[in-house]
């Protein structure tokens, strides 16, 4: 891993009034939502960071804002990788896509949205992907009860013979 | 009794751009396919106009799951992850774990942790092969293959106890020891395993019918690839040597000798080529690994992850206490969150784990290379005969219990 390059990222982002550090060899940037696609744009076109890898989000209930969303992104000419981290609060989980940039921005924003209930703006398709049309609620957020069931074809109420 | 059951799914097109094609659903249940994936196709005749793939039916809520677990106690479920490589999810998910808490693994964990993610990825690849060539009706060549597979999981069992799912990594090291005679027995597999694999290439390599059904079908750019998310076989098939083995080293793969090999257009004929490639410098970073194996313990000494030993246990207070700290609360990792990655079979697996600092992790994300691969396969069956959508499925290699977690 070079890390002459996570150094420099965080120079450039950091002088810019992002929040950024150094984990585990992975360079965090922190920002907000608004700085997003132009921080991405740049880290693709600029650095080199030609691959989304993942698109997740933590939940902190009773915090606010309640939501973390979270990017990586890898560059396959530096073998480095960098981690984005945006905040958006419970009432407005929006933020914006990156279907533009990436291809594989797609199915990771469908599944964070079913997750988390997190709207990527600009991604027309946020069909369910794991789980099922007409699911109610978004299980991966902490209020959802984990043995909470909603069967899509009703469970058999008589023995079979 | 026959009431109308809602459709789980809502398919991106419902009607076809032109009258004389057809909407055709594949799956999620197809004898063809391995695999629980359902795939709307509109066809032209033959050949697959659009497709809209969806996965998810082997969803199981792996995400969830581990909120409500001890970091100790998730190793059985990211097993059931790619449950055709288990041990590379082991590995990989305690790294991660070890990484958070500042933890390094002792040298004889380290090497032998290399060794048993190559074996495992030799067992995933001698899969996927095995199951593609099938599809394409080479039975003998299937049998040959899963025969070696089978005397991995075999010889996996007797380190193990386990066929398949092994559960054999520990938080700071492995469940135990090599047993004995392990070594010896690997030798004699690795001997066995390049003859059958050299029938393979006899039957498959220049096999007329083979390389009609493989070459030029699925192709995919590197530059699709890569934006597409695609890293492991497919996007080494396409000619990038990208591997994490090589451009970012974890374990002991700095040490090791090998080449990454690639294909030359990416197309289904490549995955293969390259998944045989890849298993014969498997095989050749096996060897070296014997040799290497250094003695010593294979679990760190370190009371906030280990268990103590069972005689400290039954005559030792403070072991006794540690003993159930370590069951009930379940090893306490520092608040912070990481993300490392492994080369398993099929790609880039990744775990993202954030902690709030006790014994229980606060979220466990895998990136799933499968679920990604999902997401760009229409490039792949777009364009190319409905009967190509097997063999280009099949060289994927979707594991479903990875891709839907």
């Amino acid at each position: 891993m070079d890390n002459g390059i996570v150094e420099k990222l965080c120079e450039e982002f950091g002088s810019e009034g992002a929040s950024t550090s150094v984990a585990h060899g992975i360079a965090v940037i922190e920002l907000d939502r608004g700085q997003l696609l132009p921080v991405v744009g740049r880290l693709k076109e600029g650095h080199g960071f030609d691959m989304l890898l993942d698109v997740t989000a933590v939940d902190w209930p009773g915090r606010e804002p309640r939501f973390d969303v979270i990017w990586h992104l890898y560059s396959t000419r530096h073998f480095v990788r960098v981690r984005l981290k945006t905040r958006v609060a419970e009432a407005d989980p929006v933020v914006d896509t990156l279907t533009g940039l990436y291809g594989s921005a797609g199915f990771m924003e469908r599944e964070c949205h079913e997750m988390y209930g997190i709207v990527f703006r600009g991604n027309a398709d946020l069909r369910p992907i794991l789980l099922y049309e007409g699911f109610q609620g978004h299980p991966l957020r902490k209020d959802y009860p984990k043995q909470q069931e909603q069967p899509l074809v009703p469970y058999r109420t008589t023995r079979n013979p | 009794m026959s009431t109308e059951l809602p459709n789980p799914i809502r398919p991106a097109f419902t009607e076809p751009t032109d009258e004389s094609h057809v909407i055709v659903n594949i799956g999620p249940s197809h004898p063809a396919t391995h695999g629980t994936i359902q795939i709307v196709t509109e066809l032209d005749a033959e050949k697959v106009v659009r497709t809209d793939v969806h996965c998810g039916y082997l969803h199981r809520g792996f995400e969830k799951e581990c909120e409500s677990h001890t970091w100790h106690n998730l190793i059985p479920y990211v097993d059931r992850l790619n449950y055709c490589s288990a041990l590379i999810n082991d590995f990989a998910y305690c790294e991660t774990v070890e990484t958070l808490m500042g933890i390094e693994v002792t040298p004889r964990c380290r090497y032998l942790r290399t060794l048993l993610s190559e074996y495992a990825r030799v067992a995933d690849h001698l899969t996927c092969v095995a199951a593609s060539l099938m599809e394409l009706g080479a039975m003998t060549a299937f049998l040959y293959l899963v025969t070696i597979r089978d005397y991995i999981y075999e010889h996996l069992a007797d380190l193990t106890g386990a066929r398949l799912t092994y559960s054999y990594g520990r938080i700071g090291g492995l469940a135990n020891d090599l047993p004995e005679g392990w070594l010896e027995r690997l030798a004699e597999i690795l001997e066995q395993y390049e003859e059958f694999v050299g029938r393979v290439h006899g039957l498959m390599d220049r096999n007329r019918i083979f390389i009609d059904r493989m070459r030029d079908v699925g192709v995919i750019s590197t530059a699709d690839a890569v934006n597409w998310g695609y890293t492991g076989p497919i996007l080494r098939s396409t000619g990038v040597p990208r591997d994490l083995r090589k451009d970012t080293p974890y374990l002991a793969y700095a040490e090791l000798d090998f080449e990454v090999p690639v294909g030359i257009k990416g197309d289904n004929y490549d995955r293969y080529f390259v998944r045989m490639r890849e298993m014969d410098e498997s095989v050749h970073m096996m060897h070296q690994l014997m040799k290497m194996l250094p003695d010593g313990p294979v679990t760190v000494d370190d009371r906030r992850c280990v268990l103590p030993k069972k005689e400290l246990v039954y005559n030792e207070i403070e072991s006794l206490i540690n003993h159930f700290k370590l069951i009930i609360d379940g090893p306490q990792v520092p608040a912070g969150d990481c993300y490392v990655a492994h080369e398993s079979a099929n790609g880039e697996l990744g775990f993202y784990i954030v902690s709030d600092g006790s014994g229980t992790p606060w979220k466990v994300h895998c990136r799933a290379p499968s679920f990604v691969h999902m997401g760009g396969a229409h490039l792949m069956l777009n364009g190319y005969q409905l009967a190509d959508i097997v063999p280009t499925f099949g060289s994927i290699n979707m594991i479903g219990g990875e891709c839907d977690r």
